[in-house]
């Protein structure tokens, strides 16, 4: 059964069409590749099934305890809590704020600590507030993060601003885990090391990963299938193997009569 | 965690020491009757900064909009104190003054909220400019342009202190807690705010709420100590005055709101026999602050007593090594 299912999926900006007629699936626990040139609309796409964007056509459904729900003319917040975790294209971190801040804040939305229990500090605030604090440095243990807690993101080093935007996003409770370009700028041992802990999130955490990436050999690497995005248009789909060998594709990244 | 811990009790003490500290120097003479009014304007000052700092600095919403919020709990407050002239009267005041003025702020916010940097300025300025127009219009429940004057005189300076530490507290609970955590994140980066689930719409109006009580409290309090209201109390001046301090001590620091309330308090004591000049002086003192120090005196940092009994604990363990 798919996690997660797209059906003609169109935007258009004025005349421009980013996106047309796309459809994607996602089966549970699956790593799936999104590749495509510079403009394909890939980032499009992930703005599209968070909320950033509402779609001119098309459908977008999420499985939710059997059911099939619409993410469509839902706010951002609503979709994350549905069970879309993001990260940026642009690291798009907390500058100003530490590191556990970062996996606390991600993690508020489904704390339920109201206003008021906060502002009086009932007794129960700093149960959950506890709580939340214990779980938050569990995770960022396991992202070998935690001797930065108190670290403000401003001051870390690039590989390890993109890994807490990972962590932020997991922190969230995904279903589906969309990462835009998440080796961009990383140099072959950081792009390796994130080879890794992609396999590693996907193991331990059980879920589903859209992955973006230009880095053909992450791509080719860790995703069991691959889509294809040209001119907003998915021109193929298939495993890696597959893919390598699609003229379409290859006439899409090279050019070609 | 307990409710009772050592930063508890050490800012229990810190409020308390600060209370004696302002008892002896009244009792002492050091605090005249005429400086007394420099000390209350200074606590509701504080109350109206740090209500502000939580709007701009910590929800990042720029509002010049607190002489409003001001305005109605100062003649909500007045006119019940005029039908009730005991402290049941100001603490039924003070209530529903905060009550209308969340409810006012709500309507407001809801809508303007959606908008960013100047244009929502704008919209809250003008807001303020229709809370005080409506005032001077409601002649027969206000007294128009004239004020309402005869006032009971009920909160004395230790009252306004006992409420300017409960603001602080109210303020820093706020932010410091995980609602809180999720306003700052809207202030550093609204679209990944709310792909981390936080709903902005909501934690920007829950932060233009609460500041909009605070500065009702300070009207309150202000209407009850001065007790003559005038429209004009409230403003632009006003909320331009709120904001110097809040950008003087520090956008996101409610130590930072503190410290320049009380500096701009003295400053401005100090300068009474330069006249004229006063102002020049007072601008030039900004002026340089913003130079020297753009974030701020104390930029986002706040005071802490756990950071300041790590710091103890630090010296002490240096001393035996």
């Amino acid at each position: 059964m798919s996690l997660l299912e797209v059906k003609k999926l169109t935007k258009n900006f004025g005349g421009l069409s980013a996106i047309s007629n796309v459809h994607l699936e996602l089966k549970e626990n699956e790593l799936v590749g999104l590749i495509g040139p510079n403009g394909a609309g890939k980032t499009t796409l992930f703005n599209l099934l968070t909320g950033v964007y509402q779609p001119t056509e098309g459908t977008i459904e999420i499985e939710t305890n059997g059911q099939k729900e619409s993410v469509i003319g839902k706010k951002t917040y609503t979709i994350t809590d549905m069970g879309f975790g993001r990260t940026f294209q642009n690291i798009r971190l907390f500058i100003n704020l530490t590191v556990l801040d970062h996996v606390l804040i991600a993690m508020h939305s489904k704390s339920k600590i109201g206003t008021l229990k906060s502002v009086l500090r009932l007794p129960s605030y700093y149960a959950s507030e506890a709580k939340m604090k214990k779980e938050a440095v569990e995770l960022l243990k396991l992202f070998s993060l935690e001797n930065k807690q108190e670290e403000l993101a401003k001051n870390l080093p690039y590989g390890e601003q993109r890994r807490l935007e990972i962590v932020r996003a997991l922190a969230t409770k995904p279903k589906v885990l969309f990462l835009d370009e998440p080796a961009a700028g990383m140099n072959p041992q950081e792009t390796a090391d994130l080879t890794d802990l992609i396999r590693q999130i996907q193991k331990d955490f059980k879920i589903t990963i859209l992955l973006i990436e230009h880095d053909m050999s992450l791509v080719m690497n860790v995703c069991e299938r691959i889509y294809v995005l040209e001119y907003g248009r998915m021109i193929a789909h298939g495993t890696p193997e597959e893919i390598k060998g699609n003229k379409q594709v290859i006439k899409a990244y090279l050019g070609g009569e | 965690m307990k409710l009772i811990n050592k930063t508890t009790i050490g800012w229990l003490v810190v409020a308390i020491a600060g209370f004696l500290l302002l008892q002896l120097a009244v009792t002492t003479g050091i605090i005249s009757a005429y400086y007394e009014i420099t000390l209350v304007t200074i606590l509701i000052n504080i109350i109206l900064a740090v209500g502000l700092n939580l709007i701009i600095g910590f929800s990042g919403q720029f509002s010049l909009g607190h002489a409003g919020f001001m305005a109605i709990g100062a003649y909500t407050a007045g006119i019940i104190t005029k039908y009730f002239p005991t402290y049941t009267g100001l603490f039924l005041g003070i209530l529903a003054g905060v009550i209308l003025t969340s409810i006012v702020a709500l309507i407001v916010g809801i809508p303007t909220l959606r908008l960013k940097g100047d244009y929502l300025a704008i919209a809250t300025l003008g807001v303020a400019e229709i809370i005080r127009i409506v005032i001077v219009n409601m002649q027969s429940v206000t007294n128009g342009a004239a004020g309402l004057s005869g006032i009971p005189y009920l909160s004395k300076w230790p009252l306004i202190y006992v409420f300017t530490v409960l603001t602080i507290l109210l303020v820093a609970n706020y932010t410091q807690s995980s609602p809180g955590r999720a306003t700052i994140a809207i202030r550093e980066d609204e679209i990944a705010a709310e792909s981390m689930g936080v709903n902005t719409t909501k934690y920007k109006t829950i932060a233009f709420i609460l500041g909009a009580a605070t500065a009702a409290i300070g009207g309150a309090l202000h209407a009850s100590y001065f007790s003559v209201i005038r429209p004009g109390d409230f403003t632009f001046n006003k909320s331009v005055d709120v904001l110097i301090i809040v950008v003087f001590g520090g956008i996101g620091s409610i130590t930072g709101s503190v410290v320049a309330a009380i500096l701009l308090g003295f400053l401005n004591v100090f300068l009474q026999p330069f006249g004229a000049l006063r102002m020049i002086i007072y601008a030039l003192a900004l002026i340089g602050i913003m130079i020297f120090k753009p974030s701020g005196l104390l930029g986002n940092k706040e005071f802490t007593v756990s950071g300041l009994l790590r710091l103890f604990n630090r010296k002490s363990a240096q001393g035996e090594g």
